[in-house]
């Protein structure tokens, strides 16, 4: 089979479309500004009327942030978000592709050059000047949150640790967040795995094309995610090893998007990797429900508040962070009802998307600030730099509490 | 009774009947043209939506398939606004006879219907749907014709000139004075009055219906049998090439996109009555066994509709086995002067909308032959209104339109995307307060909710446009919402069935349309 044949599956999931509607109420994007006409008119509505070698008309789909929540709530299972997906591509592919979506869509470029002059890097970046003529030149909003460059690589803290040699045995997908900018929350994840017995095995990894993929560079997305596949499917042999990763959104690109968006459904690797990996909540939960999880938690008194990414939604596997925090004593947990914190990836960097995006993100803020907590989990690092931006409270992935309930902090 | 007089005196507003008074006209002849129902709702408005290359007859009917590709290439022209560009592939599939495809690729040869092997995979790149055991691949110039706005834009051409044109008016009898026709006895349905039309010459094209028409100018042996077949519409384009299996014409071997959707068929039963809509479980699983050949996961594609047309299959038993032409689907031209002594009358049926410019030209020449005159047609060079620009239409120009007005207007049609503006002008221009009506103008209620959204939207609009009271408009509603699930009950499965439930609790729930107020009697 083909990679036209699998988009025209994909496309042909339209035919289940009745109109409903339900899409269009949960959209955060088209609730928040007009300039998108909603998942139901870009997605099964308007792929009607696109024929592929014809040049694309609809300009308003590139106002979709690619959140998927639309193909979350269809009940009769059209995947719209993955039709708005293909739609986008087109345009991009017809009408070019703005040097922006180059530059910030390559966290590896990104990163390699930050990392090395990171203080210049930091200073560059949080300097309004600068960012005021990034925004002319460039087209990146200049109050749109920038990730702090760490100053470190993860892969070289892993290089240097040795996880002690165990039964089981498992991949560590880290990320291009954790390599660049939190290597710190890689760390936590290593010696949370190994706190509960697991070898961490941490192979030559790069970016899953997660970015291009939602800017629409479907060509570059595929040789990323292709060559992240055959790294990580080396170290398969062991029918026991599985993978897993703390990027929410990029472990969601290996286990479906990347099949479905791209068109490769049928790339052997990459379906192998896409059954073996695992969101690290995702498998943390799973021991507990064997009894497998290690529960020598130590209590943490505080408040804090829970937003699920729409990403994280996308791997239908419920929040199980939610479950997860709640095993820790004395944890106050207040779980957020918005959808969406707007930023969608790169979307709420763009500058003709920033205002879009914080109107998207506005009611994740103000619920957040309503719970009074002191700080916000979130299994995303986009979400979690965007939330910070549109609140001022520190945002951690989910790992961190558990982390520091098994006392780990303490060495 | 209100009396018209005219030279010409159109029966039947099909591709023919408009044809030829678009051709007369152009001629400077005056000119009515009558229907019993609106403008293409006859054979024309259901058929298949296929401007033939000629590839089909190549091997068949030779002559017939250079009618065609001279018609396509004159058409593709003229009518350039009516037609999208698709092109179109023959293909030889496991159950068609392989040795046909050298054969078809020869006769195209000798009659000048350009074709084009491709290698299968270029096929399957260009298509990805189609079935992967296709062996040989053909290009063709095939296209889609989009019958409403043809058939409209030569009414308006007409117009311009100076001809009426008068749909719903029903021919009841044909006027005779001796041997000469002179008009007809016409009712004009929505008024429910009579009125009579004197014409110099009659021209019946009507179709499957001529042997009617002509039996009403007593005039006998005009057998036009009607070949009832079916086509379904599926949800989207599956394809957007016309494919046609490389095969001897059957049943069931074309797949036609067309606008938004894409339709199979057809079917060829004879039946006695043109107005004989009957639609067979079994042609419907036989279409979709067909699709199946095609297009594998045919099946379980969201079919739309399902709908029939009736070929005039024309025989003229005056004239039976002296030349076979006459019983194929080729055109008749029947001067009833030559024929049956008979002035003022001439008959033109059978034949296809691929042609219909042709048999119009040919009609118009022997009007003017009966009036003594000898203008020669121009159809073939005068573009119709709207294509003076030479540019096809392209199936993304309505999203585009909307596009462009995203956020200034009301989309009422959300399928088929129309603007609220377009009805509110289709409603003053036509002045018809039928839903059906609007429906062929504009192709509201025609996508996959098959009304659900856009009909009660439309049905409220109409009413305050006025001209309509509000049980009129409400009986409006009913009837329209009886009338598409015709079109769908015999598809009811899959998708379509979940379409119709959610349907079904919005009219009946939400709106509770089984009991809106009666009209007063
Ligand atoms: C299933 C099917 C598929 C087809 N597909 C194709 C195709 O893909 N390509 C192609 O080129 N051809 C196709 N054809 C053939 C083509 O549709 C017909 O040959 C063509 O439409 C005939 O047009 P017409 O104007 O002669 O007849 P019609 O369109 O039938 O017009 C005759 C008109 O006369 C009117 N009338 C009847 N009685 C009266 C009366 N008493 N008073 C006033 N008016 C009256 C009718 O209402 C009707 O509108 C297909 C035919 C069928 C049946």
């Amino acid at each position: 089979m083909s990679d036209l044949f699998e988009i025209e599956l994909l496309r042909g999931t339209l035919d289940h479309c009745v109109k409903c509607t339900i899409c269009e109420t949960a959209c955060p994007v088209s609730n928040a500004s007009p300039l998108f006409p909603g998942p139901k008119y870009a997605g099964p509505q308007s792929e009607r009327y696109r024929v592929s070698d014809e040049a694309a008309v609809d300009a308003s789909v590139d106002y979709c942030s690619g959140c998927g929540i639309c193909s979350q709530v269809c009940p009769q299972g059209v995947k719209i978000a993955e039709i708005n997906a293909q739609a986008r591509h087109r345009l991009k592919r017809q009408r070019g592709i703005p040097l922006r979506d180059r530059i910030i869509t390559r966290p590896t470029w990104l990163g390699r050059a930050g990392t090395p002059v990171a203080p210049l890097a930091n200073w560059t970046l949080g300097f309004r000047p600068l960012r005021v003529l990034a925004e002319r030149t460039l087209g990146v909003h200049r109050d749109a949150p920038a990730p702090r460059f760490a100053g470190r690589r993860f892969s070289r803290w892993a290089r240097a640790h040795t996880s002690p040699a165990a039964p089981r045995k498992v991949i560590y997908f880290h990320g291009c967040g954790t390599e660049y900018y939190e290597p710190w929350e890689g760390e936590r994840v290593v010696a949370v795995l190994e706190h509960n017995g697991f070898e961490v095995v941490v192979p030559e990894q790069d970016c899953c094309g997660l970015p291009l993929q939602s800017s629409g560079l479907f060509e570059d997305a595929r040789r990323s995610v292709r060559r992240l596949a055959h790294s990580l499917a080396s170290q398969l042999a062991d029918e026991r090893t599985i993978i897993v990763g703390n990027a929410t959104s990029c472990t969601l690109m290996l286990k479906r998007e990347a099949r479905e968006i791209l068109g490769l459904e049928d790339d052997p690797e990459l379906r192998r990797v896409a059954e073996r990996t695992y969101d690290i909540c995702e498998l943390l939960l799973e021991l507990h429900q064997r009894g497998e999880l290690r529960t020598d938690f130590r209590p943490i008194p505080e408040r804090i508040a829970y937003h699920a990414p729409c990403q994280q939604q996308g791997h239908w596997i419920g929040k199980p962070a939610l479950e997860l925090l709640s095993l820790i004593p004395e944890l106050e947990v207040r779980e957020m009802h918005a959808r969406c914190c707007g930023i969608a990836g790169t979307y709420g960097l763009k500058a003709e998307k920033y205002e879009i995006a914080m109107a998207v993100g506005r009611s994740l803020f103000e619920q957040v600030e309503a719970s009074g907590a002191a700080e916000v989990a979130c299994d995303s690092e986009t979400c979690r730099w965007q939330i910070t931006h549109g609140t001022h409270l520190p945002s951690v992935h989910p790992i961190d509490y558990l982390y520091r309930a098994y006392g780990l902090d303490h060495g | 009774m209100l009396s018209l007089t005219t030279e010409v005196l159109v029966i039947g507003g099909g591709a023919t009947g408009a044809g030829v008074a678009w051709d007369a006209s152009l001629r400077g002849l005056g000119v009515i043209l009558v229907d019993r129902l609106d403008l293409a709702e006859g054979t024309s408005g259901r058929f298949h939506g296929l401007l033939h290359s000629g590839g089909r007859y190549v091997v068949k009917d030779a002559p017939a398939a250079r009618e065609c590709i001279a018609e396509n290439r004159i058409l593709r022209r003229v009518a350039a606004d009516c037609i999208e560009d698709t092109g179109g592939l023959f293909v030889t599939t496991p159950w068609d006879d392989p040795a046909y495809a050298d054969r078809f690729a020869a006769a195209c040869r000798e009659t000048g219907v350009d074709c084009e092997e491709i290698t299968v995979a270029q096929a399957r790149r260009d298509e990805p749907r189609l079935h992967p055991e296709i062996s040989r691949a053909f290009r063709v110039p095939d296209a889609n014709m989009d019958i409403w706005k043809t058939v409209w834009a030569m009414a308006h051409g007409a117009q311009q000139c100076g001809a009426r044109i008068l749909p719903y008016h029903e021919v009841t009898a044909i006027r005779r004075d001796g041997d000469r026709v002179t008009g007809a006895r016409v009712r004009d349905v929505r008024a429910g009055e009579d009125l009579t039309i004197e014409a110099q010459v009659t021209v019946n094209a009507s179709g499957a219906w001529a042997g009617q028409i002509a039996a009403m100018a007593g005039i006998d042996g005009v057998r036009v049998f009607p070949g009832r077949g079916i086509m379904i519409a599926m949800n989207h384009r599956l394809v957007n090439t016309v494919i046609n299996r490389c095969q001897m014409p059957t049943d069931g071997d074309i797949l036609v996109p067309i606008r938004t959707v894409s339709v199979i068929g057809t079917t060829d039963v004879h039946t006695d009555d043109p107005d004989d809509h009957t639609v067979l479980e079994s042609e419907v699983d036989r279409m979709l066994d067909d699709g199946e050949k095609l297009v594998p996961g045919f099946r379980q594609a969201r079919a739309l509709r399902v709908w029939t047309g009736v070929r005039p299959l024309f025989e003229d038993a005056k004239a039976a086995g002296t030349d076979t032409r006459d019983v194929t689907r080729a055109h008749a031209l029947l001067d009833h002067r030559q024929r049956d002594g008979v002035e003022g009358f001439v008959t033109i049926t059978g034949g296809k909308v691929t042609t219909f410019r042709l048999m119009a030209e040919e009609t118009v020449d022997a009007v003017c032959d009966l009036l003594g005159r000898d203008t020669p047609g121009s159809t073939a060079e005068q573009p119709l209104p709207g294509s003076e620009s030479g540019a096809n239409y392209r199936l993304g120009e309505r999203l585009a339109r909307k596009d462009e007005r995203l956020r200034q207007e009301q989309t009422i049609c959300e399928c088929e995307l129309v603007p609220r503006s377009r009805l509110e002008h289709a409603l003053a221009e036509t002045g018809s307060r039928n839903l059906d009506d609007i429906r062929r103008r504009l192709r509201l209620g025609m996508g996959p909710c098959q009304g659900g959204f856009c009909i009660y939207r439309t049905v409220g609009i109409m009413h305050a446009a006025g001209g309509i009271d509000a049980a009129s408009a409400d009986a409006s509603l009913l009837d329209f919402l009886q009338e598409r699930w015709k079109g769908v009950w015999p598809i009811l499965y899959g998708d379509q069935l979940r379409q119709m439930r959610f349907d079904e609790w919005v009219f009946q729930g939400v709106l509770d349309v089984g009991h809106l107020p009666e009209a007063p009697a």
